[in-house]
């Protein structure tokens, strides 16, 4: 399909946005020596051993021990360090809320928490992996920043970028191989939302990987005479209100798309800053209440209505009501 | 600061205990049996053994740092925290009020001076502190991290995954303290959850372990803090086991978990301190 349309947006290869976040770490580690690691058992995974093999001594191995990751890296930043913790998005939070809470969002700590395998796309380890709440979690702590960037590079841009910011961030990333379709020059800016693609009729917010389904379904419904307007939602936490209530004063009504449950996620979010603001009709694209299953990251995406084709179904029904 | 003598602390001690039972009384509401047991550990750390300066910094470079993990026993905190310069005495009168800085369970959040993490969900603050110990071997700061725990907080599953980290990242720079004190909210720690033998669990994780056999002595609690100093820098985490009595110094309070979380009336208030001589002079 994406072949035969008129993209605004392409592609030439593709790569996992974990691989984004190994090489940022290993940048960010070799621009700022306070920069320091710690993973439980993942490293593999996280692509964390380009760092570990470079900066040694700045990297700890904690074992598959995620609560007592979170306090050690609390702990290390207390003389500076800027403690980056490794593993799966649903060890990362869930897991670990109460520590998260208590000594990092509570106590104000300069801790980045980077999480991969997020959402359905981590694909056929199946819904015990699948973590769906991930952002409702974070976004609810006070002082936590939120960040769920879209492809290889923008993962990579912002985790240099999270090194320069001091506070608490959420970092969330993915497993599956993935379009990289944005600069790899780009700055990474927290909390400026990028509009992608203007238009008129609809907006799109979009968040991770569904923002390149954005993409393919603003040129499917170009392709039917119908102007979206995508726009890039990489922060979900401090949320870019005014780009939100720009872009819906324009086109009137508005779509979300995450892969993330209906509950917490962006899209309530953007619900949140419309209904205070410019109430308007909006339609969610994610996971509606449920667990994932295994599968593969297309088939899930299909079968739970996270895709193009739903992006494109949404923006006519939330058109409809307009 | 200068360090005190055996004499001196032993009256610091009284004028502390006598803050936490103030304190605790002003707002009928907080942990005055744990406070008021870990007192001559608390002394003797920030009036003797510890190189801190009040003059806060949060960083601590080239000082020693101190965490409370059971974060409950704030009362006992704040109050030599407030009586070696870090605040003015009279700010406790504020303790778990509203707009206070002494909130019930320690926090950085309201940015009161010696706080460098928040506490009170239990079995968080040994990983904080190894964070901090080895985050001070990183910078070649020789200086020592301590931690206190509580018995009951044993039970908590984190404890062991740091247990575990801290020796085989041979964190040696660290001093962590279990006040035993056998008691618990619900009743002894043998009833609830029995510890059985907590040296014996830390020597097979890995750990150099001391006794400190009684905690509510001021000598002995000094000769156990140097002798698990002394131990430090040799390749092991140092567990000082420090053996107290809840309630310690009020006839009424001590060897019970009943007053775990319970506030004085007027006339225990009374009665408590017509037991503890005035020595600083009251907040």
């Amino acid at each position: 399909m994406e072949k035969t349309l008129d993209l605004k947006f392409n592609y030439t290869e593709k790569k996992d946005t974990r691989s984004g976040f190994g090489d940022g770490f290993l940048e960010a580690g070799r621009r700022n020596p306070n920069v320091v690691g710690l993973c439980a058992d993942l490293i593999g995974s996280l692509k964390m051993g380009a760092f570990q093999k470079e900066f040694p001594e700045r990297f700890f191995q904690t074992g598959i021990a995620e609560a007592n990751m979170m306090g050690i890296a609390a702990g290390m930043t207390i003389n500076g360090k800027i403690p980056y913790t490794g593993t799966f998005a649903n060890f990362s939070t869930g897991r670990v809320y109460d520590q998260i809470r208590q000594s990092i969002a509570y106590s104000g700590k300069n801790v980045k928490i980077c999480a991969s395998h997020a959402g359905l796309t981590l694909g056929e380890d199946g819904a015990t992996h699948q973590i769906l709440e991930d952002l409702g979690m974070m976004k609810m702590l006070p002082h936590m920043t939120v960040i769920n960037p879209c492809d290889y590079n923008q993962t990579k841009a912002a985790t240099i970028a999270i090194a320069e910011y001091e506070g608490p961030v959420y970092l969330r990333f993915g497993r599956p191989s993935w379009p990289i379709f944005t600069d790899p020059a780009q700055k990474f800016e927290i909390g400026k939302a990028w509009k992608m693609i203007e238009g008129t009729d609809v907006t799109i917010f979009a968040t991770g990987h569904l923002v390149w389904e954005a993409v393919v379904a603003e040129a499917i419904l170009r392709s039917e005479g119908i102007s979206a307007e995508v726009i890039n939602i990489h922060t979900i936490k401090p949320l870019d209100e005014e780009a939100i209530l720009d872009s819906v004063a324009k086109t009137g009504c508005a779509v979300s798309a995450e892969e993330h449950q209906y509950n917490g996620g962006l899209g309530d979010s953007v619900a949140q800053t419309l209904a205070r603001n410019n109430p308007a009709p909006m339609e969610y694209v994610g996971v509606d209440d449920s667990f994932g299953e295994s599968g593969t990251p297309t088939q899930l995406l299909e079968k739970y209505g996270l895709n193009a084709a739903n992006i494109v179904a949404a923006a006519k029904k939330v058109l409809a009501r307009k | 600061m200068e360090k005190q003598s055996i004499e001196q602390l032993e009256n610091t001690a009284l004028q502390v205990r006598r803050d936490i039972l103030r304190m605790v009384h002003g707002v009928q509401s907080g942990h005055p049996g744990a406070s008021l047991g870990c007192t001559e550990f608390f002394v003797a750390l920030y009036f003797n053994r510890l190189n801190h300066n009040s003059n806060f910094k949060m960083e601590g470079k080239g000082e020693d740092l101190f965490f409370l993990s059971n974060g409950h026993i704030s009362p006992v905190w704040y109050s030599v925290l407030s009586r070696s310069g870090y605040f003015p005495p009279k700010e406790m009168d504020t303790f778990r009020k509203l707009n206070s800085r002494l909130q019930g369970h320690p926090a950085t959040e309201e940015g009161l001076p010696g706080i460098r993490i928040a506490s009170g969900s239990l079995g968080q603050g040994m990983s904080v502190a190894i964070g901090a110990a080895q985050a001070k071997k990183i910078d070649g700061d020789d200086s020592t991290v301590y931690v206190l725990m509580g018995d009951g907080e044993q039970e908590e599953g984190q404890i062991w995954e740091a247990a575990m980290y801290a020796a085989h990242w041979k964190v040696d720079n660290l001093i962590a303290t279990i006040d035993l004190n056998r008691q618990q909210i619900d009743g002894p720690t043998k009833e609830i959850m029995n510890l059985i033998d907590l040296r014996a669990k830390y020597e097979s994780f890995g750990w150099e372990v001391v006794d400190t056999l009684q905690g509510n002595d001021m000598k002995s609690v000094l000769e156990g803090l140097e002798k698990a100093k002394n131990l430090t820098r040799e390749g092991k985490p140092v567990m000082n086991l420090l053996h107290t009595e809840m309630g310690y110094g009020v006839n009424f309070m001590v060897g019970t978990h009943k007053w775990h979380g319970i506030a004085p009336s007027d006339e225990q208030l009374e009665d408590a301190l017509g037991q503890l001589p005035e020595t600083i002079g009251d907040f």
